[in-house]
């Protein structure tokens, strides 16, 4: 069944009849992104705006494919369990070339995590999830058919022109979040450029619905015999509803491309039959790129406003929790005084996680999309290979899966006797705690997490399990008997310790913007 | 460290050898091979630091590890 698009209400905008005091946190866009930080600064204690320029969720599936730490977010922000219950989990991928299987991989080898690898699930759901938990927040204030139409930047605030049904108004933000995607109108709004690569290539997405017994998987072809000479794959969401992605080619005209009487025939020979619905179609050009900086005196961007990048690697909407995972706590300081400068931590975090993500995408996008000539030369000759030598397997390329990346916390405290799972700059592992779960013991403040170790007292809550054989792994290795680890909101790890006292978890904690 | 001394015992046969899986192929097919042994052979050496000298060498650029001084 198609998905019920219910539009949201409109209600009248207070600016419209008077004038509004300056909002500490404006948000531009309700997609997973805008509507994740809006959560996560509400659940912060902090009041924020919402503006959205229509009233219903993403038309069309867009993302599907929600990473393990995606979900740990989603699930912090309390509808984790929703994704979880409605999405199809998967975490094997295969790839094949022409029609024989080339290479095979399980994503999440380890046991031991509430959250799965990935979950697939349309992006519509993830944002009517978090619609409903925004709406259950009192100090989110969402404002649908609200359209920015200017933007002028000052020193300590933004001020915002807004257009709704019902006429234009003013207001003013300290703090401006763009979260309103890849056609960002505030970063045109404010001359911002993209730097990077646009790919010479073009692919059909579409979305049917048919009733089929496919494994919860991820196939992906290169030149099947179905569709000769290019790229395709194909994956499994909630309702029946599968997606299918072909690669066109940069001679491909998309306004041709996008009628279904050019669509179907395609998709007929994929499947092989003719009984599904074509539920949605879009035909998108790769892109690899991303602003210099993501921090903009009042306005800072996050999401695909901030970067884009080809999708097969599922690294886009993923990429964009991360920023609100990296963003969140620490606006949220800075709303309750601390200092602005913390926000540069962000900046500086999100590029590295940005350009992690911008270079997995290109060399996949290369390996799917050689130019003629040495990359075509090279990428058939790995795909021959990989047939009969498994050297060739792991160099076949057909998207590398979002994964957090590693911040690179120069001089944070760490100790090399403990496992590097767990080193500073990482997530902190999950593990399964009692009847529940590490992660959400950890829970959206700075902890002091103690395995098989006394805590120093310095003022942070702590979570102090029964050490377990996978905490062990995890945190202690075979070396260490014990170890304190100081976790960030975002739950990474910001430095550990064998032993550590009061002095040195105070200055740990200062270094990474947990006191001020 | 890349063997940059004579290490194969019958140049002259592997030369031969070399010419010999050629044999019959047009300059594509040629290509194709030279991209299949470069890959099968690297993969054998597996040391990037070794790979690296030889990218650098067959680029007719001397290596970084010859002109850095060991630290």
């Amino acid at each position: 069944m198609p998905y019920d698009y219910r539009p949201y209400p409109v209600r009248r905008a207070p600016g419209l009849d008077s004038p509004e005091p300056r909002h500490p946190v404006v948000v531009v866009g309700a997609g997973p992104v805008g509507l994740a930080l809006a959560i996560d600064l509400a659940q912060a204690g902090v009041p924020v705006v919402v503006l959205d320029d229509n009233n219903v969720v993403s038309v069309g599936s867009r993302a599907i494919c929600w990473s393990k730490r995606s979900l740990e977010i989603l699930d912090r922000l309390g509808v984790g369990q929703r994704c979880l219950d409605k999405g199809v989990t998967w975490k094997v991928g295969r790839t094949f070339h022409r029609d024989a299987q080339v290479f095979e991989f399980d994503l999440l080898p380890e046991a031991g995590h509430r959250m799965p690898a990935f979950v697939n699930l349309q992006q519509y759901y993830v944002e009517e999830y978090l619609i409903d938990r925004a709406m259950q927040l009192p100090l989110i204030d969402i404002r649908f058919r609200n359209r920015v139409t200017a933007v002028a930047p000052a020193a300590d605030h933004a001020a915002l022109t807004v257009e709704t049904p019902d006429g234009s108004y003013r207001i003013e933000a300290r703090w401006l979040v763009a979260c309103d995607g890849a056609k960002s109108p505030v970063r045109g709004m404010l001359g911002l450029d993209f730097d990077g690569v646009l790919f010479e290539e073009r692919f059909l997405i579409a979305d049917i619905e048919m009733q089929a017994d496919f494994p919860s998987e991820r196939w992906f072809w290169f030149e099947p015999t179905f569709h000769p000479g290019q790229s395709a794959l194909l994956h499994k969401q909630p309702d029946n509803i599968y997606r299918i992605d072909l690669q066109l080619g940069w001679d491909a005209d998309p306004e041709a491309e996008r009628r279904p009487e050019r669509i179907l025939p395609r998709i007929e020979k994929v499947v092989g039959h003719r009984d599904f619905r074509l539920d949605w179609a879009s035909i998108y050009t790769f892109q690899c790129r991303r602003l210099a900086r993501f921090v903009h005196g009042p306005v800072i961007f996050a999401g695909d406003s901030a970067h884009v990048v080809s999708p097969f690697g599922a690294r886009g909407g993923n990429g964009g929790l991360q920023d609100v995972d990296a963003l969140g706590w620490r606006l949220a300081a800075v709303v309750q005084g601390a200092p602005a400068a913390l926000l540069q931590a962000y900046d500086r975090e999100r590029q590295w996680g940005a350009d992690e993500n911008i270079l997995n995408s290109s060399r996949a996008t290369r390996f799917m999309s050689p130019d003629p000539g040495v990359e075509r030369l090279f990428r058939d000759a790995v795909l021959d290979l990989a047939g009969r030598a498994d050297f060739a397997r792991p160099m076949v390329n057909s998207g590398r899966l979002s994964k957090p990346c590693v911040y690179p916390l120069h001089g944070a405290p760490d100790d090399p006797a403990l496992p590097p799972a767990s080193r500073p700059g990482a997530v902190a592992p999950d593990a399964p705690v009692g009847n529940g779960w590490l992660l959400n013991a950890l829970g959206g403040d700075f902890t002091l997490l103690a395995v098989g170790a006394a805590a120093p007292s310095a003022g942070l809550r702590v979570v102090a399990p029964p050490v377990t054989d996978m905490l062990r792994a995890r945190y202690l290795g075979p070396a260490a008997e014990g170890a304190i680890y100081l976790i960030r909101p975002d739950q990474v790890v910001a430095a550990r310790w064998q032993r550590a006292d009061t002095a040195a978890v105070r200055a740990a904690l200062a270094e990474a913007g947990g006191c001020w | 460290m890349l063997v940059t001394t004579p290490n194969i015992a019958d140049p002259d046969g592997f030369y031969a050898a070399l010419l010999e899986a050629h044999r019959g192929l047009d300059a594509a097919g040629s290509a194709a091979l030279n991209a299949r042994l470069v890959l099968i052979l690297a993969n054998h050496i597996g040391d990037r630091a070794v790979l690296d000298e030889a990218l650098a060498l067959a680029r007719g650029v001397r290596a970084e590890a010859e002109r850095a001084p060991t630290a």
